[in-house]
This record gives structure tokens, sequence and C-alpha cells, in this order.
């Protein structure tokens, strides 16, 4: 039989529309699994067995009914806790919103209500997605299904968890200045950045308001491009999202034709620095292009290597002010202050703020304030806007030669826990490939390329494409993942250890 | 212009934790003080372009400004607000004192 946990939602889809099984039958499975594997694999802060069944049913009806079947209806999915999700609980991964419930849907889940897709629940991450790791989150890390000693990537390393542990064919993932693509590259899955405000903001618990963007964390470029179909386009709600018609991506990654593409190698991302292994695969990958009838020529983008320090002056200081919210008085914890009668208001915040913040969000929130104060802020807040400027030229010069620049996603494997994570900048340097995307709003994907020879964990490939032009990303990321389990003789993930099942 | 690339010192990261309204333990700023020093100085690259005549972008994209009709729709009820409050009284949120004087 079947394992239905195992399958892609292309083909649980495919599965459903024959009548072969139901999405009763496809989310007790999912079910099934996350409560064998997830207590090692720590993918979920929160599990809903009871709504996602009772979703799955509604979904089985419409499909009997034959109204409004959406392609990808009753295929489950997981979401990042980030995402509000009216009546279940919304932490991103902090202690300041323990047992938060969030009275309404972000749009993006409103949309997967809308579709019909089953929520199995909310996937952990790096606290206010701060970080590469999850080992940031209030509520201990997830573990890399490859190696459970090893991390998944941040911040949305759950939701890359459990997609890569087969707890979820689907998930959803915000990625700020990686926070999808890395933790892709580091758990053998796919992970879509789209183009800033190709997916609405709303109900996002914002870190950077300028570069945050949700996109699809799934096992296949296909599972990615039916994903984003059903949460990318206008929503009036975020003032920030682009009022147009989307090409369909799914289209897209089914045509998978590259003959005659322009492929840009980006010079300034993936030289000294990076593993060995991540590069052999990443230049093997460049060469099944170039097989597949693509022309391939390297491009230089020498703004990039101040892409890293402008991400964290820009960073930090929209996310000190995105955090002032958190002030203990219309939600979330409360703290008062030790041995003080009748405390202020003031001192209750700094008491709470203390209490429910992490190490790493105390770093940003005062990395942010000195970044904003007056006398410093020309030099480094003003100079990192100018850089972002430089870097989006830089982007424009080069897609007037080429149509995708490619790079590796990470510049290493999956690192061990605890290795980094009091070493910020090391952490931070997990993003340096990824952070241009983000400062310049165009779409990147990461897809995996392989296994580096030296530990045989996975390796990350990059597509970056043009704001607007997200549908070559799935063309481009379809074609080559073809001639790599072609070449593998099936998915990587197969390659996977097998988890040991509890329960 | 002040020097672009200062020390930050342990009294400057009390004075900026005082400012985000985050009380810091001792022993945090012993930890936390020496970090930001490191990451001032790694970003501190960015002045680099400062002097060069390049228009600052605060965004990825162009940005317009978006109107909506002055139309009532729906919301959330006082209760789904007040929902989450740590405290609420009448249907408001109960905060602390806001004022210097002993309550």
């Amino acid at each position: 039989m079947t394992d239905l946990a195992r399958l892609s939602a292309a083909d649980l889809a495919a599965a459903l529309t024959a009548g072969e099984t139901s999405s009763v039958e496809v989310t007790q499975a999912q079910l099934d699994r996350i409560h064998a594997v997830d207590g090692a694999v720590h993918a979920f802060l929160h599990v809903d067995d009871e709504g996602a069944l009772a979703q799955a049913k509604a979904a089985d009806e419409r499909r009997t009914a034959g109204t409004d079947v959406s392609e990808l209806l009753g295929v489950p999915i997981a979401v990042k806790d980030i995402a509000t999700t009216k009546g279940l609980p919304t932490t991103a991964g902090s202690k300041i919103l323990e047992g938060w419930i969030p009275p309404y849907d972000a749009t993006l889940v409103a949309r997967l209500r809308a579709a019909g897709l089953p929520i199995l629940g909310k996937t952990n991450m790096d606290e206010f997605a701060m970080g590469s790791s999850t080992e940031h989150s209030a509520y201990g890390p997830s573990h890399n299904p490859w190696d459970l000693d090893r991390i998944p990537g941040g911040s949305g390393g759950g939701s890359s968890a459990a997609v890569a542990a087969f707890e979820t064919p689907l998930a959803i993932g915000t990625d700020t200045g990686g926070s999808i693509r890395q933790p892709g590259a580091v758990t053998g899955t796919v992970g879509v950045k789209p183009t800033y405000g190709g997916v609405s903001r709303y109900g996002l618990v914002a870190l950077a308001s300028s570069l945050d963007q949700a996109g699809p964390v799934t096992r296949t470029v296909l599972d990615a491009a039916l994903l984003h179909d059903v949460i990318g386009g206008h929503d009036p709600l975020d003032s920030t999202s682009i009022d147009r018609q989307w090409p369909s991506m799914a289209a897209a990654a089914r045509a998978a034709d590259i003959t005659g593409l322009r492929v840009g190698v980006v010079k300034e991302l993936g030289g000294e620095g990076y593993q060995a292994g991540v590069r052999r695969r990443f230049d093997e990958s460049v060469q099944l292009l170039v097989e597949a009838g693509a022309e391939v020529v390297e491009v230089s983008c020498p703004h990039f290597e101040l892409a890293f320090a402008a991400y964290y002056l820009i960073l930090p200081s929209e996310a000190s002010s995105n955090l002032a919210k958190f002030d203990a008085m219309r939600y979330g914890l409360r703290v008062a202050p030790a041995g003080v009668a009748a405390p202020s208001a003031e001192q209750v915040m700094a008491a709470t703020r203390q209490a429910g913040f992490g190490d790493e969000v105390k770093r940003r929130i005062i990395l942010g304030t000195f970044a904003l104060s007056s006398g410093y802020y020309d030099a480094y807040y003003g100079s990192a806007q100018k850089v972002r400027t430089l870097i989006q030229r830089d982007f424009s010069a080069a897609f007037e030669k080429v149509d995708v620049l490619v790079s590796p996603t990470a510049p290493t494997t999956a690192f061990r826990l605890g290795e980094k994570v009091d070493d910020p900048i090391a952490m931070y340097l997990n993003d340096i490939a990824t952070i241009p995307a983000n400062l310049a709003g165009v779409p990147g994907m990461s897809l995996p390329s392989g296994l580096a020879d030296e530990n045989e964990l996975p390796t990350g490939f990059q597509i970056l494409a043009p704001a607007l032009e997200d549908h070559r990303l799935y063309t481009v990321g379809s074609a080559l993942e073809a001639m790599l389990v072609e070449r593998w003789g099936g998915p990587l993930l197969d390659r996977a250890p097998a988890l040991e099942v509890s329960g | 212009m002040p020097d672009p690339r200062p020390a930050i010192t342990r009294d400057d990261v009390a004075h900026l934790a005082q400012l985000a309204r985050i009380e810091l333990t001792a022993a945090e700023l012993d930890h936390l003080a020496p970090q930001l020093a490191v990451i001032v100085e790694s970003v501190a690259a960015v002045s680099a372009v400062a002097a060069q005549d390049v228009p600052p972008s605060s965004h990825a994209l162009p940005l317009q400004n978006v109107f909506r009709r002055d139309e009532v729709r729906p919301s959330l009820s006082p209760q789904e607000a007040l929902a989450g409050a740590p405290e609420s009284e009448q249907q408001r949120f109960a905060v602390p004192r806001i004022l210097g004087e002993e309550a």
C-alpha cells in the first residue's frame, strides 16, 4: 500500500481527484506521522488533530458536491507560527506571546481555508524569525531529519523539518533574509520567497516590514508552485501588496523548458567561505543547465559584499520599531517588576520585555535602537539605505544580461545544534547568499542540488529572478529538478535516514 | 559627523536597553555588550558609501499610497479585541498607572 505521508501534494491531489483516497484519510496519515516522529524532530509547536480532521471532512464533502474544487482541495498543510490563525495559538516562537489565541486569520491562512487545505498545526521558528537554526525559539530547537543533532535551518526550521520528515507535504514559511530558502537548502527541500508584495503580509507577526515575505515550503518545485498560486495575489488589507494579475506558477513549473535561457552565476556568491561540497554540487547543477540548452555567464554584483552589513542595520532598525507593540498592555505577557509596589506602565513594560524576549531578540532590538539613534543615523541606517539602492542597481544591471541569477543557497550544509548559538556573527553569515534578494525585493527559490561529499548532507541551489518574474523560478527550478532526480534515481529525500517511529 | 566606528560600551548598551524598554540584568549586560560591539564593528562597512551621492531606498519596490472608501466594514467585536488582554475593565484595556505619582 502507498504510504500517503510520502506522496507529494500534486500526487495527493491527483489521488483525491481520482477518488483513490479521501482528505480525511490523507490528513489522518499525516497526523499519525506527526505523532510518530515529532517527538524527535520537534517541528511543531501546536498540532490541531481535531480541527484538521474537521477541515478534511469538509473538503471531502466539497469534492463530493463537485462545487468550488481547487487543485489542492483536501491536501493538508502546516503553517509557520508567525501567521495568525483564528482559534489556534500563535507565538512567533516567543514567550511573550505564549498562550495567545489570535481573533483573526492572516490573509494567507484565510486563503488556505478557502481553498480547503486542512491545517495540521503551527511550526517552530526562531523567536520572531530572528535566526538561522531555530535555536532561538523559546520552545526549544527543531531537529534536522537528516541528522537529528543538526539544525534544520532558520528561522523557518520547523516548516522545513516537517516537510523533510514527511509530516506534511506542504508548509508556509516567511523569508526576511533567507528564512525560507536556507532551511530548504539544509534539509533537502524546496523553498520559495516570492517577489516582495506578491503574498499578503496581513496577519504575519512583522519582523522587518520592508523585507518580510511569505512563501511555500515543499518537497517538489511543482508543489511550491501550486501552493504559491493559492496564497499569492493582491490583498487590499496589505498596503504593499501588488495589485496585478499573476500568471499561474503551476503552469510555469509544468512548462520546464529552458532552451536558450540566459543564466548568470553571481561571482560574489560562492567563492571563499563556501564549503567545498556545496560548491561542487552547485557547479554540477550549473553544468546540467548548460546541457539542457541554457547559456551560462558569470555576472558581477559588486555591492552584494555590503549586503550583509546593510541588512543587519535595516532589519534590527525595523524590528526594534515593530516589536515596540509588545508592551504588555493589549495582548501577550504582562510581568510585574519584582519588589515594586504599584509599578508604572513603563516599569511593567521593561520587566515584561526582559522576561518575554530571548537573547537574540534583545540583541537586535538594542542594535536597531542604536542604529536609529541621533548622531549615528546617517552613518549607519542612512548608509545602509544607500547600499540598498546600490544592490537594486546591481540586480537591474545583471538582469539586463541574463534571465535568472544562480548561486549556492547557503555557504555550508547543516551545522550542529549549539555550534553557533552564542556567536551572532557566525550565525548571521548563513544568510550571506540569500539577503540580497530581500534587500531588492526580487523573488528567489532554493531547491536541493545533492549531498556534500564530505558529510552526506543536503546542499541548496538558489535561483533569483527579476521582481514580478516569479514564474521563471518555477520553470528553471522544475527543469533542473527533473534532471537531478533522474541522475539520483529518485528524490533526494529518499536517501534521508529513516526516523525512529514512536507511539 | 561622529566617529563612524564608536566602541559601543556596556554603559551605552544599558542606556539603549532603557530606551527600548528592556530591563537587562548585570549578567545580561556583561554578555550582550561585547557581542554588540563586535556586531556594530562588522556592520560599520556600510559607511564606505556614506559620502556617495546615491538616493537612499527604504523599500524594495516603489510604493504608492493606498486609499479605500470610508465605509464601515466588519471588524472585531469588543469581546474579541479584548480576548488577549492581560487585564480588562468595562470593555477597555486595563493598564498600570502611567504617571509618576504613587497610585
